[in-house]
C-alpha cells in the first residue's frame, strides 16, 4: 500500500480560497451599500427629530406659533 | 502558516465541495439580469424622483430578491431537476451544495433583499418584493409547475412583477401604468416559452411536469401563442399611450408588435409536418424575435422616460 501523500495546496483548498474571498467581497460590498444608504438618507431625509418627553425650543416655538395664528 | 493536508488516494481527485461560484449559481444570475433590468425601466418610466444612489440600491436589492427565489425554486425542485438535461448540472442535482444550504441561502438572502429594500425605498416595494418571492417559490414551484398545463401563464407573474417594484420604489405605490407594464411582461412570456418548447425537445414529461405541448397538443400550443402574442401587442399599445408612454415609445412598439404578430402568425398556420422539414424555422424566428422584443420594448420605455423632451 503506498504511503499517505502529504500535499501543500490541495485543490480543496484552493477551492475554500476562493470562496472565502467571495464571502469577503459580499460583506465589504455590504458595508459600502449599507454605508452609502445612511449618508444618502441622512443628507436628504432632512433633521428629524422624535418626541422625548423634555421641552426643547423647537417644541415651544412651534407652540407659539401655533397660538398665534 | 502552513495549510498543508494529509490526502489519501484517490490521489489528486476533484472534490465535490462548493466553490462559490455554486452558490452564485443558486441566484439563477442571467433571471437576476432580467430583473435588474426591467425593474430599473420600471423605477425611471414612473413619475416619481428618486436620489440616483437609492434607486441604484433599491434595484441591487430586488435582483438580489429574485436571486433569493432562484434558490428557493432549486431547493423545491432537486427532485426534478435531476431528471432533466437541462437542470442536471445545477449546484444541488449534481451534489455541489446540500439542500439545507440552498435554501439557508434563499430564505437568508430573501429577508435580507426585503428589509434592505424597505429601509432603502418603502414597504409597499418592499411589501411587493416578498410577494414575488413567496409567489414564485411557493405558488409556482411547488404548486403550479407540478399540477397544471398553465404554470408557464400563472407562473410568469413572478417573472412580470420586477418593474412593478420599481414603479413602486419610486412613487410609493403601483398605478395602472404600473399594471401595463407588468401586464408587458405577464403576455409576453407564453409566446416566447412556447415558441420554444415547439422546437426544442424537452424532458419535462419524463420528470412528470405537465407542458402544453404534450397535455393539449403541439397545434392547441401554436394557437395559444397567437392568441397571447396578440394580448401583448394588445397592452404594449396601451402602455405606449398611455401618460407613461410618449411617441418614442409608440413608434417602435408599433414596428416590434407588427413584426411579433406576423411571426407567431406563421407559426400558428404552420404544421408539424412542415415545420419538421425546415428545422423549425418559424418558431426559432418568433423565438428569437420574442428576445429583441422585450429587450428593445422595455429599453426604449427607459429612454423615453429619461429624455428631456419624451413622453407625451
Amino acid at each position: 500500500m503506498a504511503p499517505p501523500r502529504i500535499e501543500p495546496l490541495h485543490e480543496v483548498h484552493t477551492r475554500r480560497k476562493g470562496r472565502n474571498m467571495g464571502v469577503l467581497a459580499a460583506l465589504l460590498g455590504m458595508i459600502v451599500v449599507v454605508f452609502a444608504l445612511t449618508v444618502v438618507k441622512v443628507r436628504t431625509g432632512g433633521f428629524s427629530e422624535a418626541f422625548d418627553h423634555v421641552v426643547r425650543p423647537q417644541l415651544a416655538i412651534e407652540a407659539d406659533e401655533g397660538t398665534d395664528g | 502558516m502552513t495549510d498543508a493536508s494529509l490526502h489519501i488516494a484517490p490521489a489528486g481527485a476533484a472534490s465535490d465541495e462548493a466553490a462559490f461560484g455554486d452558490y452564485v449559481a443558486l441566484l439563477k444570475p442571467r433571471l437576476m439580469s432580467l430583473c435588474v433590468f426591467t425593474a430599473a425601466v420600471g423605477l425611471v418610466a414612473a413619475p416619481g424622483s428618486v436620489h440616483p444612489v437609492l434607486g441604484a440600491i433599491a434595484v441591487l436589492f430586488i435582483a438580489l430578491g429574485a436571486g433569493a427565489s432562484g434558490a428557493l425554486n432549486m431547493w423545491v425542485d432537486h427532485d426534478i431537476d435531476g431528471m432533466m438535461k437541462r437542470t442536471a448540472k445545477r449546484p444541488i442535482p449534481a451534489g455541489r451544495v446540500t439542500r439545507d444550504d440552498a435554501l439557508a441561502v434563499g430564505l437568508g438572502l430573501s429577508g435580507l433583499s426585503v428589509v434592505m429594500l424597505g429601509l432603502a425605498a418603502n414597504w409597499a416595494a418592499a411589501g411587493l418584493l416578498a410577494f414575488t418571492i413567496f409567489f414564485y417559490a411557493v405558488i409556482y414551484s411547488m404548486w403550479l409547475k407540478r399540477t397544471t398545463e398553465w404554470n408557464t401563464v400563472i407562473g410568469g407573474a413572478a417573472g412580470a412583477l420586477p418593474p412593478v417594484i420599481g414603479w413602486a420604489v419610486a412613487t410609493g405605490g403601483v398605478s395602472w401604468e404600473a399594471a401595463l407594464l407588468f401586464g408587458l411582461l405577464f403576455a409576453w412570456q407564453p409566446t416566447h416559452f412556447w415558441a420554444l418548447a415547439l422546437f426544442v425537445k424537452t424532458d419535462y414529461h419524463a420528470a412528470g411536469i405537465p407542458m402544453l405541448t404534450v397535455t393539449k397538443g403541439r397545434n392547441e400550443t401554436r394557437r395559444q401563442a397567437m392568441a397571447w402574442a396578440v394580448v401583448t401587442v394588445a397592452v404594449s399599445m396601451a402602455f405606449a399611450l398611455s401618460p407613461a408612454g410618449g411617441p418614442l415609445t409608440l413608434a417602435v412598439a408599433t414596428v416590434l408588435n407588427a413584426v411579433w404578430l406576423q411571426r407567431a402568425w406563421i407559426v400558428w398556420r404552420c404544421d408539424d409536418a412542415a415545420s419538421h422539414e425546415d428545422g423549425h424555422a418559424a418558431e426559432k424566428a418568433l423565438f428569437k424575435w420574442s428576445l429583441v422584443y422585450v429587450l428593445v420594448h422595455f429599453a426604449v420605455i427607459g429612454v423615453e422616460a429619461l429624455l428631456p423632451m419624451g413622453g407625451w
